[in-house]
């Protein structure tokens, strides 16, 4: 028995080890940047199976995982080395924190016995990531790191996901263990996974069938768990109109008859419309950010909510819900649409209600003004959509081009819309999209994106062209940091200060510089081929489309108010 | 409202710093920590003291029960729950009746008197932490020289 064991050990390098867990675990790609404290890992990919992609900075490198990860539902990987290359991920970790995405960070350590004596290139990343992180281990032997992996992973992908750091010394990458690799494990203090009670599903339906107006709002944690059937069957079945937080759009097809897309501080007029109007919400996987909501007292103030979690502790956090469900939302929506089956409910005629909401959409959608111009932003992203595969898949920067992408990109196959929605990170939606291609590299990927919020991680581009990730970059460039320039317009009495990019740098000949293809457009028929070109390209393409720097996104719900008080485009 | 937070936690480092990186990052105050190892080695007892709304001390045990290295998270009643916290107090002695009288009020409070000096006396006091502020209200007019206090530490009564 002893000798059985003993031979399912193996004798190797704490690097050796890294990289043979992370096989295990299915790991295909790692993206990154190496140096001094991680050389023993990288010396690793030149006898493992796992490509390693070169970013251009470290929190580059994170979000190409953040964005593989949420495409992919399995953890990406990011390695950067100690000291700057650790901080310089701190971004991405927290980014990814709040948007509740699969993450394993592997950072280089300074050695065991240099640690805490500011050694070079030394940072406490442990301490400093604690806040931003779901866990992090830092092994302080060669043995503990199969360990460490092993864990990470389940760590990071199960229950709410989250980025999971692993920090390891340079010398526990150089030193020889017997490493065993463990099958099984514990983890005490975890439970990812919590099981619905039925009695509360059966209290949802109930207040559900005895509210006059309700209405579903679907959050990110609709897409996390995969729930798009499940969400679409209660709607049908309940006749219940759907609107989505920001990270949900696309959790509920936009295209559908009940569908009114998301609410919010730039939400949809007839979603903010109906949500107040509404008085019993089915609220699955969203933790009701103020972004989305606007006040917390307003919005739960004629409300009854039912709220539907995997994490116990977002249940009364900023809204205090009458029905509680935690546990996987795809489970618990499973276990309603079972007892909506079982007492035979099926709504098949239309109440006042969804008769009211559907001509609350209908007039919406023939009344609301949007810019007049030819390249004015709804006309822009409409021809987008116009002419992309509805599988595309989509990531955004942040700012005025993110909110114009929720108002008028409709997403017709769920869960092909990513964002930073949480942390509102500039520069994540390029090498996002970089990592979202790698995921799924059969459809095309594109990062709807603002001057300002590129200019942040265009050098992304050099990785796009060397590692031949074709995505395609879509500019509403306005020359300006937009939002902020929206908001100095209407808060600060039109002081422009600190917005104004000018032309600069010509995104055309930069990305011609990186490799890539540039297109501008500067009418409808430009952009109609740039489009097409670009979607049938193998290089990635820049698409740098000049608009009106003074347009505004509207609707705007300012903040510290509420969905009622949201203004409209005059 | 005055709350006892009991935590059962992995025995290891850092995990002090988590749990009072998480009350910092949560705009939560701890009013009093105190933290020991258990009778199994693998096992720390923390228990946190900190005065909110019901609403709020809800929400902090949830975070603290989402940690992955807390193994128990208990919010205890405090009717239910022995809590206790040692203090002591070095106060200053003016007059010779001073000492007399210091005595006098610490054993009403079943406190120990230490290091009795000519112009100084110390009180070690174990008690609850009204207690504790009652004593020090009776002795403040001798004049505190230093306080130095543990933080509470509480057990559940047995069968509830």
């Amino acid at each position: 028995m002893v000798i059985e064991l003993m031979n399912k050990m193996e004798t190797m390098t704490g690097a050796k080890a890294l990289m043979t867990a992370m096989e295990k675990e299915g790991v295909k790609q790692v993206f990154g940047i190496p140096g001094g404290a991680n050389l023993p890992m990288y010396d690793e990919f030149a006898r493992c199976n796992i490509r390693h992609i070169l970013a251009r900075h470290e929190q580059s490198a994170a979000h190409m995982a953040d964005g593989f990860g949420r495409v992919s539902r399995k953890p990406g990987v990011c390695f950067a080395t100690s000291g700057p290359g650790a901080t310089n991920i701190l971004t991405g970790l927290a980014t990814a924190q709040a948007d509740s995405a699969p993450m394993v960070a592997v950072t280089g350590q300074v050695p065991v016995a240099m640690i805490g004596r500011d050694a070079f290139q030394e940072s406490d990343i442990i301490g400093m990531s604690n806040p931003v992180v779901k866990y992090a281990f830092q092994p302080r032997t060669a043995s503990e790191v199969p360990g460490a992996v092993r864990k990470g992973f389940y760590i990071a992908r199960t229950g709410r996901p989250g980025p999971v750091l692993i920090d390891i010394p340079k010398d526990v990458q150089q030193n020889e263990a017997e490493m065993e690799f463990p099958d099984e494990f514990k983890i005490q203090g975890y439970h990812p996974w919590a099981d619905p009670d039925i009695v509360a599903c059966e209290r949802a339906i109930d207040m559900l069938l005895n509210s006059e107006k309700p209405i579903i709002l679907s959050g990110g944690g609709t897409i996390i768990s995969s729930a798009f059937a499940e969400l679409q069957s209660i709607a049908e079945t309940l006749m219940l109109p759907v609107v989505t937080t920001f990270k949900g759009k696309g959790s509920f097809p936009e295209n559908h008859p009940l569908s009114l897309g998301p609410i919010g501080m730039h939400g949809h007029a007839e979603a903010n419309k109906m949500m107040t109007e509404a008085d019993c919400v089915l609220a699955i996987g969203t933790r009701f950010s103020d972004r989305s909501v606007g006040t917390f007292e307003a919005f739960e103030k004629r409300l009854k909510i039912i709220h539907l979690d995997v994490d116990p502790a977002e249940i009364g956090k900023n809204q205090t819900a009458q029905v509680a469900v935690v546990g996987d939302v795809k489970a618990s929506l499973r276990i309603m649409i079972k007892l909506l089956l079982q007492r035979a409910i099926k709504k098949t005629e239309e109440s006042t209600w969804i008769k009211h909401v559907k001509e609350t959409k209908a007039y919406w959608k023939e009344n609301l003004k949007i810019h007049p111009g030819e390249m004015g932003a709804a006309k822009i992203l409409r021809k987008l959509r116009e002419l992309l595969p509805p599988e595309s898949i989509i990531t955004t920067e942040v700012g005025q081009h993110q909110m114009w992408a929720s108002l008028f990109y409709d997403v017709i196959q769920p869960g092909t819309f990513f964002s930073s929605t949480g942390l509102g990170t500039m520069g994540w939606g390029f090498p996002a999209s970089i990592g979202a291609k790698v995921a799924r590299p059969d459809v095309p990927v594109v990062d709807i994106a603002g001057d300002g919020s590129f200019a942040m991680t265009e050098n992304s581009l050099a990785t796009a062209v060397l590692e031949d990730i074709p995505v395609i970059v879509f500019i509403l460039n306005n020359y300006s940091l937009g939002m902020v320039a929206q908001w100095q317009r209407t808060f600060y009495d039109k002081r422009m200060i600190g917005v104004d990019q000018q032309n600069c740098p010509d995104y055309v000949k930069l990305a011609e510089s990186y490799g890539a293809q540039g297109i501008r457009a500067q009418s409808m028929d430009e952009l109609h081929k740039a489009i097409k070109t670009a979607l049938s390209s193998d290089v990635a393409t820049v698409i740098d489309i000049p608009i009106d720097p003074v347009e505004d996104v509207l609707p705007f719900v300012a903040p510290g108010t509420s969905l009622a008080d949201m203004v409209l485009p005059s | 409202m005055w709350a006892i937070i009991s935590l059962l936690v992995e025995n290891k480092t850092g995990i002090l710093f988590k749990v009072t990186n998480l009350f910092r990052s949560r705009n939560f105050n701890i009013d009093s920590i105190s933290v020991g190892v258990t009778e199994n080695p693998a096992y720390s007892r923390m228990t946190i003291t900190t005065n909110s709304d019901e609403k709020r001390v809800t929400q902090i045990v949830k975070q603290l029960e989402k940690m992955i290295d807390t193994v128990d998270v208990k919010h205890l009643d405090e009717h239910k729950t022995v809590y206790r916290e040692l203090c002591l107090f070095m106060i200053k002695i003016s007059k010779a009746s001073d000492s007399m009288e210091i005595n006098k009020i610490a054993t009403a409070y079943g406190g120990k008197v230490h290091d009795v000096k000519k112009e100084s006396i110390m009180v070690e006091l174990t008690a609850t932490p009204h207690q504790i502020q009652a004593f020090e209200e009776l002795i403040k007019p001798f004049g505190i020289i230093d306080v130095a206090r543990t933080g509470v530490a509480a057990l559940q009564r047995s069968g509830s």
